[in-house]
């Protein structure tokens, strides 16, 4: 099996355990995926699968991506990615891929492109404390001193300043897993991921946990 | 509906009193203390709900010893044992925090009218439209009539 599967952040909500605790969940339609192809080590010099994931109108993907779906198949894709798998592993063109590899008390990572925040003061962005708001404060949310003036004369690299926030690939690790539903392909994982509702994820055993 | 919605309405509990906000309710909740388990009551006005669905909480509110005691309850919590209503509140708005800031007179909530016609502890207005009356019901524990389409005196 792989150890990684393509899904769909749904949102958040939360669920009651079996001590009637309130636990934080994460909802993700997991899968199913389609392997649209095995990669070999005789063939490409590693072992793994191209997993496809969500449905795609066949008008909207160009004729050479189109005749490499034929190969699964399956129809068109929205999403591809490539998993590692074992060298013995029985996974061929066209099988499928569900929720069920991952169980209840799992530990899995989850993958996401998060939220944009366009430019972003460094209050925001580097967790700045900032200034008072009245009494005549004139340091609201400045960054304050950048550096100083004789030596380096100059602002040292990566400096933490305002910016670009957001919208960048971010892993989170080490996510419990409170729920399978492999009847609806749901999972659901305790806390946050990365991403807005609907967006792409991709949650694979958590590589920190031994996996 | 999505799958997100079919999700938290699994978690949602039917089987307790509808309840709202002014009314005096006990709420009994499972308390586990190492390997025992008791059941405990807290009873108090309702000062308030966090709707969202199967997150909705309430705020229970009582005076105990002369010290306010705030209690936030998760609606659909399975260590709810049960809800029983005292009383029905005659009130006009949807949160009764001002509640935290009387007390003695200033701290009653009046009573339902048709709620006290209902126990048969009064009698129906002049005018008003007759209504069947609950012989049966128990304060509380039954669900309550639909509300009824009295016109204001």
């Amino acid at each position: 099996m792989t150890t990684g599967i393509l899904g769909k952040k749904l949102g958040m909500t939360q669920v009651f355990d079996a001590e009637g605790k309130v636990i934080p969940v994460t909802v993700i339609e997991v899968g199913p995926c389609t392997v649209v192809q095995r990669k070999t080590a005789q063939d490409d010099g590693y072992e793994a699968v191209q997993i496809g994931f969500g449905a795609n109108k066949a008008h909207r993907v160009g004729r050479p991506l189109m005749g490499h779906f034929r190969k699964a198949g399956k129809g068109a894709f929205g999403a591809l990615k490539e998993v590692r798998i074992a060298p013995d592993s029985a996974l061929a063109a066209g099988q499928e891929i569900h929720v069920d590899i991952f169980k209840e008390g799992d530990f899995v990572d989850v993958t996401g492109q998060s939220k944009g925040r366009g430019f972003t003061g460094s209050v925001k962005r580097w967790n700045f404390k900032g200034g008072r708001a009245s009494h005549g404060s004139m340091f609201h949310r400045a960054p304050g001193s950048i550096g100083a003036s004789a030596w380096p004369s100059r602002v040292i690299k990566n400096m933490k300043m305002a910016g670009h926030y957001g919208n960048e690939r971010v892993t989170t690790l080490n996510l419990k897993v409170v729920g399978v539903s492999p009847e609806k392909n749901l999972l659901l994982v305790r806390g946050a991921v990365p991403g807005a509702k609907n967006s792409l994820v991709f949650v694979r055993h958590a590589i920190k946990k031994g996996n | 509906m999505s799958l997100l919605k079919e999700l938290e309405k699994s978690q949602i509990r039917s089987d307790l009193p509808e309840f709202k906000v002014g009314d005096t309710v006990r709420v009994y909740s499972r308390i586990k203390e190492g390997e025992k388990e008791r059941i405990q009551y807290f009873e108090g006005i309702v000062i308030g709900f966090h709707r969202n669905a199967a997150s909705t909480t309430f705020k229970v509110r009582k005076e105990s010893y002369g010290v306010g005691v705030e209690k936030t309850y998760p609606l659909h919590s399975p260590l709810l044992e049960k809800i029983v209503v005292k009383k029905k509140g005659d009130i006009r708005r949807a949160k009764l925090f001002f509640l935290r800031k009387v007390s003695g007179k200033k701290a009653r909530i009046r009573e339902k009218k048709d709620w006290l016609v209902k126990k048969g502890v009064a009698v129906p207005a002049e005018g008003a439209p007759e209504r069947p009356v609950e012989e049966s019901a128990a304060p509380g524990a039954a669900p309550l009539s639909p509300e009824s389409t009295e016109t204001k005196e």
